[in-house]
């Protein structure tokens, strides 16, 4: 008996609700959407809130610890594209310097006064501490013996043994053999400079210690060895103190980046002795 | 069988009620057709039936008067259970205690109906006292000839098979 007292209880409650919820899916409020609508959307807007928190966790663990092997692919793919790119861009780069240098031994050609080949290296130092590279101009190109080599930065070195017909031989003016007569630009002090010094790599030698060198002072090819043509830069004053003997010690550091030659103008005709100028 | 009975006399007094709408004066009806059928159901039933009748024959009326369905319904089902578990608990046979029944279920009914709309309605509208009192006093009537002719139905039923059976000797 009271169990029946208790559904029928159960189903007037239920019955109830329907109608309430039925009158309130019809009955608009003062601020507009219906009273159900305002009150199922007040209610479910926390749930979903509270679902959209848990499968954004569910998701987010999912994606990120669970399911990797989309994203090992992925990655794959992305390093592969990295990588990709990388050589791309660094062909991109390497043309582009390269176009910088071409463009610079262009200006170079237009203020030497001399006739000029321009030439590529091919070849790097076969004995270390030699300082020799290779170029791909030689006899046929009209090439010869002792010529100077520069680039747009300044002097490189010059043309070593005989060339062949597509190449010739460069030794570096930093090699421990390498020698160009050179003088400071702003107070005309003569000397040499040599190669193989170290640290920095060229020294000049026999200046006086009378003449006026201080740091900074900029060395140029002053023409008097027959092989360098006057006034081509060769580096910069790193040091000069008084010397023990009658000559200064300097320390000159080269203008050109010997570790990234890739283009060099060849001088093909050979100053002569008495040095003419070489720079317009 | 019993659920039947109450559809068929669900739908009859909805008949009857818009049939007699068109002549009531001032659009006001006296009587609910419907109403005296839940409180009939109710208390013949009991709650169930009284419960289910108020919802039928409640959302019925909502459905068919353009009014906000469920109002009717609420009120009807709530008289409907209210009117079945008085007749479950205490005796009501005797004609002053079925007017009475009809005459207070109508008033809850009323209350609950327009209280609600008053609660819901775009304008907040009054209790109209004299409209639920008329109709309280109409359905208790019509309650309890409803229940004086059903009781009566079978007597009637048996005088004239009766009477049938003497004419054909």
């Amino acid at each position: 008996m009271l169990d029946i007292r208790r559904r029928t209880s159960y189903l007037f409650l239920a019955i109830m609700l329907g109608h309430v919820i039925l009158i309130s899916a019809q009955v608009p409020t003062k601020s507009g959407p219906k009273v159900l609508e305002a009150a199922v959307l007040g209610v479910f807007a926390d749930v979903q809130r509270a679902t959209a928190a848990v499968t954004g966790v569910a998701s987010d663990l999912w994606s990120r610890y669970v399911d990797l092997r989309r994203v090992r692919d992925e990655n794959d793919v992305l390093r592969q594209q990295v990588a990709d790119l990388q050589v791309e861009l660094q062909q991109e780069r390497a043309l582009a310097q390269r176009a910088a240098g071409l463009q610079q031994l262009l200006d170079l050609r237009a203020q030497v006064s001399l006739p000029t080949l321009a030439a590529q290296v091919i070849g790097g130092d076969a004995t270390p501490g030699f300082r020799m590279i290779t170029i791909d101009r030689g006899s046929r190109d009209g090439v010869s013996r002792d010529m100077a080599v520069i680039g747009p930065k300044g002097v490189v070195g010059r043309i070593v043994g005989d060339p062949v017909a597509r190449a010739a031989q460069v030794q570096l003016i930093i090699g421990r053999n390498a020698a160009a007569g050179a003088m400071i630009e702003r107070s005309r002090a003569s000397g040499v400079v040599v190669g193989g010094a170290g640290d920095p790599p060229l020294a000049m030698e026999y200046v006086s210690n009378l003449a006026d060198v201080g740091e900074g002072d900029l060395v140029v090819t002053s023409g008097i060895d027959g092989i360098y043509p006057k006034g081509f830069p060769i580096g910069r004053v790193e040091s000069a103190v008084r010397g023990p003997n009658l000559y200064q010690l300097i320390t000159v550091r080269p203008l050109v980046d010997f570790s990234s030659i890739e283009e060099v103008l060849v001088v093909l005709v050979p100053p002569g002795p008495g040095g003419a100028e070489g720079v317009s | 069988m019993r659920a039947a009975g109450v559809l068929v006399a669900i739908a009859v007094a909805l008949a009857l009620q818009t049939t007699l709408a068109r002549f009531t004066i001032g659009g006001e009806t006296p009587v609910d057709l419907v109403l005296v059928v839940v409180i009939y159901a109710a208390l013949v039933g009991g709650p169930v039936t009284g419960l289910v009748a108020g919802t039928v024959g409640g959302l019925a009326q909502d459905a068919l008067s353009a009014a906000i369905v469920g109002v009717g319904g609420l009120a009807k089902t709530l008289v409907g259970f209210v009117a079945g578990v008085v007749g479950a608990q205490f005796i009501v046979t005797q004609p002053p205690m079925r007017f009475g029944v009809f005459f207070t279920a109508t008033l809850i009914h009323g209350a609950c109906f327009h209280g609600v709309y008053a609660l819901i309605g775009p304008r907040g509208s009054g209790l109209p006292y004299g409209a639920v009192l008329t109709q309280a006093l109409g359905n208790a009537l019509v309650g309890v000839v409803a229940f004086q002719v059903v009781a009566m139905w079978p007597r009637v039923a048996e005088r004239r098979r009766a009477r049938g059976r003497l004419f054909k000797r």
